[in-house]
């Protein structure tokens, strides 16, 4: 019964762009790009774990964060505090006056582990810690700042503002830290090297994996009434709350979930590239975000992971080629988006591509026809 | 003087809210009866939707009391008020134009309203035994599955007057819900609202005399924050104090 329903929403037009991105992802990107090209990818696709995030925020509900880059790098941190701690071993700081601390905290005379790295000995705890972390943050800002009606513009700029804290602060905090430079030199998860191409390989589909689990997560968040309600009150808040509902607590768990989600794009990024640093937290990387969601579309989450890889390739390209006008083009890609087309890429498909799809089934019905007559070894 | 409170399904007594210092609403006192359709008119500016607002939660008072079934509404949250059986149609219509006529009706639909219980929640035979029945009382059964934006004003206006229907509330607010009408839609909300207060006691805002004529058992006329009248529609009319500050303009 169950599998039939799942054969049946493989079949409509949702599941077939579904299957369609699963394709590309899983298929035709590892079958075209070489290692170091698909670890790009990799890392673009980190980024699409913060847009769904914003999605389900910022499109269905009407929250824009300025922030996603606090749980992004908060995620990351985690990941990177364990792998740090894997790759200090005794042996491999037998040189540092301090062995088994970190490298960084060792230049900073620390002399002992800070109490909050401890618990990074445990993997288990660290998986826990990389989506529980920033949702706890995500908690509490979001208590605060909802409980007491603060919305629209303000709220934004508070988000921005705990990016640019947060970012000061790990910058400040050298020996806890790694400072400006984050923490660097990451070998090993659980004994396994993950700077082979083949590692890099295996963590790219575990990304793709795991922002699967994220997107039918969020797909199904949204088709819940839950979904519904979060709509309602992007448009009409006061009508929820008069109808019984208590908005600031469908705010706060659509703040937290998609805290988790950029939470789990950070830890997949300082796994696929190795290292993780303030750069990947403060406003420019939060905005960045903000952008890959308008571009891709902000009430379409396949619209936030197309973005997310056409942004950044967009970036990677146009970074190599011309890098002082990089940023500008950037500003200039969002003015355009916001102005002419408010629900961006998934809005242009829907416009100009879903018309010409619904001429295709007669075609495609005459494509089967003749598919079927063929032996099954030539339709292969 | 009046019966013993326990008659009253809403008592707001001496209410006064003041906004730096100017007092929209002043020591105001009204009671409704179960069942009763009472209709407050007044000039602009007279504190009507004020009152409303303080009644539901969105206002919250200075000074005074607002008894509803016996329990206390002014220290309570909106959406407990609202759980407790007070429903409030908003002035302009306040509906969800994204999401289809169903949609809008199951949103407000009295079940999974946590955050936990919206996830959990199940489109089940009751539910859409519900709608369709609250759908039928507002005219909208041909138009279920339409986006809400598609519909006309008046419609929009049934539309928010289910979407409190659907919660079952014991007292029903609704903030000029004919304005903007042709005659026609007029004359069915009338009539709508003669089915609503089989088993709903309704305040009502209004300003056109000709439907509040239609509707209401009692008139309490506002003026400057305070009751100036109130009785029969008859009673009010001929009220010197009346005439002068409201009817005759």
């Amino acid at each position: 019964m169950k599998a039939n329903m799942f054969i049946e929403w493989l079949k409509s037009r949702e599941g077939i762009y579904y299957l369609l991105l699963a394709l590309l992802l899983v298929v035709v990107f590892p079958l075209a790009l070489d290692s170091f090209r698909l670890n790009m990818v990799g890392k673009y696709l980190t980024y699409a774990f913060a847009a769904l995030g914003l999605v389900l925020c910022w499109g269905r509900s009407g929250i824009l964060s300025l922030g996603q880059g606090i749980f992004f790098g908060l995620g990351g941190y985690c990941m990177a505090m364990f792998l740090k701690l894997e790759a200090s071993s005794p042996e491999n700081t037998a040189i540092q006056s301090t062995p088994g601390i970190p490298d960084f905290m060792d230049w900073n005379q620390l002399t002992a582990l800070p109490w909050f790295w401890e618990p990074f000995h445990s993997f288990s705890f660290t998986l826990i810690a990389v989506l529980a972390v920033p949702a706890l943050l995500a908690f509490i800002i979001a208590v605060a700042m909802f409980k007491r009606r603060v919305g629209g513009v303000y709220f934004a700029i508070i988000t921005q503002a705990i990016a640019a804290i947060l970012t000061i602060l790990i910058i400040g905090q050298q020996g806890f830290t790694g400072g400006v430079n984050g923490i660097t030199d990451l070998r090993t998860l659980m004994g396994w090297d993950i700077r082979t191409d083949e590692a890099k390989t295996l963590l790219y589909f575990v990304c793709v994996g795991m922002l699967f689990v994220c997107l039918i997560v969020g797909a199904w968040v949204m088709r819940s009434k839950l979904g519904r309600i979060l709509l309602a009150m992007r448009d009409q808040e006061d009508r929820v709350r008069f109808s019984g509902y208590d908005v600031a607590s469908f705010k706060i768990f659509v703040f937290c979930l998609a805290a988790m989600f950029a939470g789990i794009g950070g830890a997949m990024f300082t796994l696929q590239v190795g290292f993780m640093s303030p750069s990947f937290v403060g406003i420019v990387p939060s905005i960045e975000m903000v952008i890959l969601c308008a571009v891709g579309g902000r009430n379409s989450l396949l619209g936030a992971i197309y973005g997310a890889l056409i942004v950044n390739a967009a970036k990677t390209f146009f970074s190599e080629s011309f890098p002082e006008l990089w940023l500008y083009g950037l500003g200039v890609l969002f003015i355009a988006v916001v102005l002419a087309f408010p629900d961006g890429l998934a809005g242009l498909y829907r416009r100009y591509v879903m018309p010409l799809e619904s001429k295709l089934p007669a075609m495609l019905r005459r494509g089967n026809a003749e598919a079927q007559t063929l032996p099954v070894e030539e339709a292969k | 003087m009046s019966p013993s409170k326990q008659d009253f399904i809403l008592a707001v007594e001496g209410l006064t809210v003041s906004f730096d210092g100017f007092k929209a609403v002043n020591d105001l006192s009204l009671y409704l009866e179960p069942k009763e359709i009472r209709v407050i008119i007044g000039p602009n500016g007279a504190g009507k939707t004020t009152v409303l607002d303080l009644i539901c939660g969105k206002t919250k008072a200075t000074d005074g009391s607002i008894k509803f079934q016996g329990k206390e509404l002014t220290k309570m949250s909106e959406h407990n008020i609202v759980r407790s059986g007070v429903g409030r149609k908003f002035q302009n219509p306040s509906i969800y134009e994204d999401l289809t006529v169903f949609e809008n009706l199951e949103v407000s639909y009295p079940a999974g309203r946590s955050v936990i219980g919206a996830l959990a929640f199940k489109r089940d035979a009751e539910v859409i035994k519900a709608v369709e029945e609250v759908a039928e009382t507002i005219f909208l059964t041909e138009m279920l599955h339409q986006e809400a934006a598609l519909l006309s004003h008046g419609q929009k206006q049934w539309l928010e007057i289910g979407m409190l229907l659907i919660q079952k509330p014991d007292l029903l607010m609704l903030d000029e819900p004919v304005a903007g009408m042709s005659v026609a839609e007029r004359k069915k909300t009338a009539e709508l609202l003669r089915v609503i207060t089989e088993n709903h006691t309704v305040l009502v805002i209004e300003h056109d005399m000709q439907f509040v004529g239609d509707i209401a058992d009692r008139v309490t006329v506002m003026h400057q924050g305070k009751v100036l009248s109130e009785g029969s529609i008859d009673h009010v009319k001929q009220d010197p104090k009346v005439i002068e500050v409201y009817l005759g303009h």
